[in-house]
């Protein structure tokens, strides 16, 4: 399946590893990814806080080029980074309920030549690998089944709120599929309170207290349920999770030593792939918890606990 | 009539017992309300039930719980639908009190606490300026039908509640105030737009300590959006009076909008020094200093490399910086809000929002009318 491509920009800075994993696991599901080069970043929210017309006018461009690819052999359009994914869905939200407004954004592309068409379809590598690919797929493809990995989902807030804009229902309990991914990987998911909290991350240089106290809390609310790690499906929870992590340390008070993983490192690992090869030390959090390292035995070695002390 | 069990959280402080569960029986239609579940269980079974509600209708907003974990309007959620989503999870309906406020009895929260403390610090009454009119003000049409997203609100806390920002920093002004704040800066009667947005941006628990996570969003029975509210406050603030507060809210704003300008996509090792007003900005070096030991670690682990932070390897193309340009060239901003617009009518419904937007179709399968129209369908 070919997909028109957004790394976004934090899966080519400081979490290289995202990007680097995407490229390593999509081939294994048979995955093409057109690159969407010429594209710029979502805003984040950020743009659509300083002008709504101007992040609409920068994703429309995204999703006229993702179009352009669509018409060449592209099924849909793919994100990795749930931040994209939520801005963008939010732009498309105006943009496809207002042809008036379409129109007047359209005009903004018209020079180079560009037209953004109601109804782009854009999912997050989560939502594609369970609606397209499917998980009876993936688990065939499972060499290395992360038996006894105890793994906490940590979804963020782009991709699950809300709940209308990102297309959750019944049909599609977009909220569960980290959980379903987990256990079709052979591993355990662990349940705690912080999996659809905020990683605090937007407020880090406005508040960076609050921000800290949200990753710290979440960090420690699934360590005190037994996990071995984390999985994000966005690299700016990871930014705030991992990078981060010694200092919300300090602002909890607490140790935390909890390796986050983000999505395509955890596929890559149940589909037998080297942890070194999923960049997995580029972490700031050693992912030892995860990986025995000198037999790259996926699992639990000794109790969490054990390891903890060991690294 | 059907039985549905209710499993409410019992927690009396007076007694001096721990909080516990107690689940009751119900014997009513599935289209009755939870609140009625709840106050045929106090009928029936234990008048002591604490409870607080009025007009069962979804306009006073008293009876604000969390059910099955989720903020909302005992009196809006029917129990058929509540024990669907139950099954969901566990099976049992659950009803229990709003978070981010203190317990009174069972599922009543003190709002005073919290809730109204924090409405009362906006200053929730409009403040003309000059001489009044003779009669009534004349206000443009188009200005009241701006702020009646806010007007909506029925204070029942549901958005207070849940918000994650309040839940680690309990000062936080918070969603249902700063909507109800945005109520009078957006009304062309009140002379103090800039002070109120001047105080609420110094405020280190004002505008710009929302997290932007849109549990706020998501909680309201009113379609209020607090998130968006607070985030049109940061506009005006920002772009329309120039308020460079304290917490940095607006040089972060302006330090991302300008690198996205210049690299196209974002230069995270720019972003931080810029949002404190730059590298050699008083205000920065603390920052920078304080982030250090993180910038090292990076390094040490390869994901941060002196190549990638000093060196810009990206340019905006040109049609980028074009849309930069002619955005902020406009006199005006253009907002489309869908409370007030709504949707294009001509949207065949359903069919056509699912396909577009829960990508429900699988692929292969034909595509559907809607995806007949569109010339980009594979």
């Amino acid at each position: 399946m070919k997909v028109a491509y957004w790394p976004g920009c934090v899966s080519r800075g400081f979490t290289p590893e995202l990007h680097g994993s995407m490229a390593k696991v999509a081939p294994m599901l048979d995955i093409e990814l057109i690159e969407l080069d010429r594209a710029c970043c979502t805003g984040a929210g950020v743009i659509a806080e300083h002008n709504q017309e101007l992040a609409d006018t920068l994703n429309a461009r995204t999703f006229a080029l993702a179009q352009q690819e669509m018409a060449n052999g592209a099924h849909m359009m793919m994100n990795i980074c749930s931040t994209c994914q939520g801005a963008q869905s939010e732009c498309q939200e105006r943009l496809d309920a207002n042809s008036e407004y379409r129109e007047h954004v359209n005009e903004s592309l018209a020079p180079e030549g560009l037209r953004y068409e109601h109804g782009i379809q854009n999912k997050h590598f989560l939502w594609l690998m369970v609606e397209e690919i499917g998980l009876d797929i993936i688990a065939s493809k499972v060499v290395r089944p992360l038996t006894d990995l105890r793994v906490g989902p940590f979804y963020g807030c782009y991709i699950v709120r809300p709940t209308d804009r990102v297309g959750i229902d019944d049909q599609h309990p977009r909220d569960r599929y980290l959980q379903m991914l987990i256990e079709t990987l052979g591993g355990t998911v662990v349940d705690y309170a912080g999996a659809y909290k905020c990683c605090g991350f937007p407020i880090i240089t406005m508040n960076k207290e609050a921000s800290l106290k949200q990753a710290g809390r979440h960090l420690g609310d699934a360590a005190d349920a037994d996990a071995d790690c984390l999985v994000t499906p966005c690299p700016l929870c990871h930014l705030n999770l991992d990078l981060q992590q010694p200092m919300a340390e300090k602002a909890v008070g607490r140790e935390l030593n909890l390796p986050v993983l983000h999505l395509p490192q955890l596929v890559g690992l149940a589909f037998g792939l080297e942890p070194k090869e999923l960049g997995m030390n580029k972490h700031v959090v050693k992912p030892t918890t995860v990986i025995d390292w000198s037999t790259s035995v996926v699992g639990r070695v000794g109790a969490s606990v054990g390891a903890r002390a060991a690294s | 009539m059907s039985e549905y069990t209710l499993k409410l959280r019992r927690y009396s402080p007076e007694s001096g017992d721990p909080a516990f569960w107690e689940e009751f029986k119900v014997d009513l239609d599935g289209h009755r309300s939870v609140l009625d579940g709840i106050l045929q269980a106090k009928d029936r079974e234990d008048g002591s039930i604490g409870i607080r509600c009025s007009c069962r209708a979804a306009i006073c907003g008293s009876c604000g719980v969390k059910i099955n974990g989720r903020p909302g309007l005992a009196c809006h959620m029917h129990l058929e639908e509540a024990q669907r989503r139950a099954d969901q999870n566990g099976g049992v309906i659950t009803v229990e009190p709003m978070g981010n406020m203190p317990v009174l009895k069972d599922l009543i929260v003190d709002m005073d606490a919290v809730h109204w403390k924090k409405v009362q610090r906006v200053t929730p009454w409009l403040i003309p300026e000059g001489e009044h009119p003779e009669r009534e003000y004349i206000v443009a049409k188009e200005a009241m039908v701006d702020v009646t997203q806010s007007m909506a609100c029925i204070q029942c806390g549901a958005c207070v509640s849940d918000c994650l920002s309040m839940e680690v920093d309990p000062l936080f002004v918070g969603p249902a105030a700063l909507a109800k704040a945005y109520r009078f800066v957006g009304d062309p009667r009140d002379g103090q737009q800039f002070e109120r947005l001047k105080d609420l941006s110094e405020d280190p628990h004002g505008i710009y300590d929302c997290t932007h996570c849109f549990n706020c969003i998501e909680a309201c029975p009113k379609g209020v959006a607090p998130m968006s509210q607070i985030m049109r406050l940061r506009r005006i603030a920002g772009s329309d009076h120039g308020i460079d507060d304290r917490n940095n809210g607006h040089r972060h704003e302006k330090a991302f909008v300008k690198n996205i300008e210049k690299n196209g996509l974002l230069h995270e090792a720019d972003l931080l020094p810029d949002s404190y007003g730059g590298k050699f900005h008083p205000r920065a070096v603390p920052e920078l200093l304080a982030s250090l030991p993180v910038a090292l670690k990076g390094l040490q682990r390869g994901k941060i490399t002196p190549k990638k932070a000093l060196l810009h390897a990206h340019k905006a193309p040109k049609d980028v910086k074009r849309i930069f340009e002619r955005v902020h060239s406009q006199q005006k901003r253009y907002e489309l809000n869908l409370y007030v617009s709504g949707k294009d009518e001509d949207l065949p419904g359903g069919e056509e929002m699912q396909d577009v937007n829960q990508g429900a179709q699988a692929h292969g399968t034909p595509a559907s009318s809607s995806a007949e129209r569109s010339p980009n369908q594979a």
